[in-house]
């Protein structure tokens, strides 16, 4: 497990998978904190903030040296293996356990523990992504399971857990900047024609901006005017006062969503909707590509509408003539554009309890596990690359000034902005405490309960400390799941991933300072 | 491509059960060989989702050559087995499994399956005595936040709850049996209250316990206010929105309102379990 607390954040999955320890399976948690996954591997390794690459390059190296290479798979499937070879040959174990701050032995116990098991998954989640070197952190340790040939195989695999129920099947349906439904590209002539065939519209062939480029055309008067829908980027966005500023700076702001968000406090028009997955009929597509239907149990109150329908009547008043289209009936829709929907009929949906794409016909299972093509020889279609990368810092660097690292994740009992999950009351929250190593709470004079002034570049807020004797020394570690009384993101890192658009959530350098509460407070 | 190794297939047993042939995989448990042929078999501490705690008897089969009766949950299918599950000496024990424990712990909101088996063995507790003298039964309600309510009143001590934190799913090791004989109980350590103990709050004991012992917050207040309707509810099937795991969950509706969340046991993605989130963050989604 590499960058992901999945005990606390995926629960579940976490079952799964200790299903397998008690079985005899090892494990190993790569996370600069000690976390509670980490209690139920064999062995931690506690790297610092953002050498994921060079930790990587390590292992790949030692799996080298030590002819531990799945040479068969190595020569038949992939493409790039002597440049990497290459490239990684300066990370001797020596020089990594410099860089990381992990121990030789433990790297060396990981790789080689990794590449001589018959199966073996390597599982991530945001610790991975949340970096400014998202896609090469990626790649990075599809490297380790390319060398080993750990994917495309009953049982091994790179398993990326999704943070939200529906984060997959969004970018399925196309929700994305160059994306057409099923990861179709707006740059293929043939899927648009065939698309615009069913739409009856026109669609751009160039790609649209994401999440992080929208930020920056407000900035530059490109954007104007925004439509957010079930998101409250207001609190959610890393640097949270310039996104709230640019926000503003919008000549025209329509939120749609469950509550009344910060986001929607700022909006011109708020469109009540109905909660998707207990007052709303449709899909939801899980991390391992499973879509599963969601069913309205209860009424949405007061002027709440169902999604489909806000949609729906808008294009009305665009002139559009949609009607007003049943949870089924798009669903048909998707399948007939859709080829890796295709098989998924909504009795299917409904009878199996979930399929996992792709899923050509209605004939067809679902796919377990994705890129088995891979084993067939020769190989069927490409072959997979390695990729050259090299690890960078984060962009906020620490200094005198700003000498803590900060890191930033989920806890068990809430979720993202607290929206959703700050309306029941659990026994075990701890609320919007900054947590310490004991050396650093011991050096700046801090026991847990006192108040804190927390400044990073780009804002300061008041913070309760709280004492993790799991942590390593120079790292502090928050939820964000409070942004009402603790409005973390003001203190989190805008420096994004050019190839995904994610912010540095993960790496914000932090100077802590003790407030002394007047006698009579 | 999409190839699964299963292994080599389970070869076929074959036994006899109540007179007939039966031939289920090797490895196979009695009660699964009797579910498989429609013969019902009464059930405390057995769930599909756990392994079996082996402890409560009422799932008991007589089979030939065997001096004690056969707890069938856990017992292997072997081959020439020759089973009975309705013979005069199983009733019996049965009986008498259900009458003790029903004479030291309240069974009124025991699953309704529970209910019914109670009756179909004509069970009567009194005979065992006057349950109020008996020393275990007599407990006020633990109450202690606003998720969930320990009533050991209604224990029967089947180790379900125990296992379901512990290794068979949750690995939370946050309560275990205390005490011995009469004295013997499930606790916290040390006895702390629970929000003070390892409890993570996935409820997942409360989704196991047969007998009601433990139950959500919600349902204890209104059936101690009495608008506990279980005939009204409606269960509606949908998928958690916490994580990207896919947990389906089972929402139970009265009057519009949410007043419990379940897991199906039978649902390959969470297998009956929930954490805190799926089983309680639904409040956000009543009124």
């Amino acid at each position: 497990m590499w960058g992901s607390n999945a005990r606390a954040a995926h629960p579940i999955f976490f079952h799964h998978l200790l299903k397998g320890v008690d079985a005899g399976a090892r494990m190993w948690t790569v996370d600069p904190r000690r976390t509670t996954s980490a209690r139920f591997a064999d062995m931690w390794l506690g790297l610092n903030v953002g050498t994921d690459i060079a930790l990587a390059n390590g292992v790949g190296r030692e799996i080298i040296h030590a002819g531990l290479v799945n040479t068969e798979f190595v020569e038949n499937a992939t493409e790039g293996y002597e440049g990497f070879a290459a490239h990684v040959e300066p990370w001797t174990l020596g020089r990594t356990a410099g860089v990381t701050g992990v121990p030789a032995e433990a790297i060396r116990d990981l790789a080689h523990g990794y590449a001589s098991a018959s199966t073996a998954q390597l599982i991530w989640t945001l610790g991975i992504t949340e970096h400014h070197t998202a896609v090469d952190n990626v790649l990075a340790l599809c490297n380790l399971a390319l060398l080993t040939g750990h994917v495309g195989r009953w049982g091994s695999g790179l398993v990326p857990l999704r943070g939200q129920n529906n984060v997959q099947g969004g970018g399925d349906m196309g929700a994305l900047p160059n994306k057409l439904p099923g990861f179709q590209d707006v740059a293929d002539d043939d899927a648009r024609t065939r698309l615009e065939g069913v739409w009856q519209a026109t669609i751009p062939a160039e790609p649209g901006w994401h999440l992080t480029q929208m930020f920056e055309a407000m900035e530059s008067d490109d954007l104007k005017a925004v439509w957010v829908i079930g998101e409250n980027p207001a609190d959610s966005e890393a640097d949270a006062n310039h996104a709230r500023e640019m926000l503003g700076h919008l000549q025209h702001l329509v939120v749609q969503d469950v509550f009344m968000t910060r986001t929607a406090e700022m909006a011109d028009v708020v469109l009540p909707a109905a909660l998707g997955w207990v007052e709303s009929d449709g899909t939801v597509t899980s991390s391992e590509r499973r879509v599963q239907r969601t069913r309205a149990a209860v009424t949405p109150p007061g002027e709440a509408r169902q999604e489909i329908d806000v949609i729906a009547e808008m294009a009305e008043r665009m002139g559009a003539k949609w009607g007003r289209p049943t949870a089924e009936e798009l669903w048909d829709e998707l399948r007939s554009v859709s080829p890796m929907h295709g098989g998924m009929s909504w009795q299917r949906l409904e009878a199996e309890g979930g399929i996992q794409w792709p899923c050509p016909d209605e004939d067809h299972p679902g796919t377990p596990f994705l890129h088995g093509r891979l084993w067939k020889r020769p190989i069927d279609g490409r072959r997979a690359p390695f990729s050259c990368v090299d690890d960078h810092p984060p962009v906020d660097q620490l200094t005198d000034e700003f000498p803590l690292r900060l890191t930033t994740g989920r806890v068990l009992d809430s979720y993202n902005t607290g929206v959703q999950s700050g309306k029941f009351n659990s026994p075990i929250r701890s609320g919007d405490a900054l947590e310490l190593s004991t050396d650093d709470a011991r050096s700046l004079g801090l026991v847990r309960g006192d108040r804190a002034l927390v400044s990073s570049r780009r804002g300061s807020i008041e913070m309760t400390v709280a004492v993790d004797p799991d942590l390593p020394v120079g790292l502090a570690f928050t939820t964000f799941h409070f942004p009402e009384i603790a409005d973390v993101n003001q203190l989190t890192s805008d420096a994004w991933d050019t190839s995904s658009g994610t912010s540095e959530f993960k790496a914000a350098a932090i100077r802590v300072e003790k407030l002394e509460v007047a006698p009579n407070a | 491509m999409n190839e699964v190794s299963v292994g080599e297939p389970h070869p076929l047993v074959e036994l006899t059960i109540d007179g007939n042939s039966v031939k289920v995989p090797e490895g196979s448990t009695i009660l699964s060989a009797c579910r498989k042929e429609g013969i019902d078999t009464p059930t405390l501490c057995w769930a599909s989702n756990l392994t079996p705690a082996n402890v409560c008897r009422v799932c008991v089969v007589e089979v030939e050559g065997s001096r004690v009766l056969v707890p069938s949950c856990s017992r292997s299918v072997e081959s020439g087995m020759v089973v009975s599950t309705d013979s005069e000496r199983v009733r019996t024990s049965r009986r008498m499994v259900y009458e003790l424990l029903a004479s030291s712990v309240e069974m009124d909101r025991a699953d309704a399956s529970v209910r019914d088996w109670m009756e179909y063995y004509g069970v009567r507790p009194e005979r065992m005595g006057r349950r109020d003298e008996i020393a275990t039964v007599a407990q006020s309600p633990k109450v202690q936040d606003d998720l969930y309510v320990r009533d050991y009143e209604r224990c029967i001590l089947c180790y379900k709850c125990v296992q379901a934190c512990g290794d068979d799913a949750q690995h939370t090791y946050a309560i275990a049996t205390a005490g011995r004989g009469f004295s013997a109980h499930v606790s916290t350590e040390s006895d702390v209250a629970l929000p003070d103990s390892a409890c993570v709050y996935c409820g997942n004991c409360i989704g196991v316990c047969p007998t009601g012992a433990l139950v959500f917050r919600t349902e204890f207040d209104m059936r101690v206010d009495g608008t506990w309707d279980e005939d009204s509810q409606e269960v509606t099937t949908t998928v958690c929105a916490f994580c990207g795991v896919g947990c389906n969950l089972e929402l139970h509706v009265q009057g519009d309102a949410i007043v419990k969340v379940t897991s199906p046991a039978d649902h390959s993605v969470a297998n009956g379990h929930l954490c805190i989130k799926g089983r309680f963050g639904w409040q956000h989604a009543s009124g």
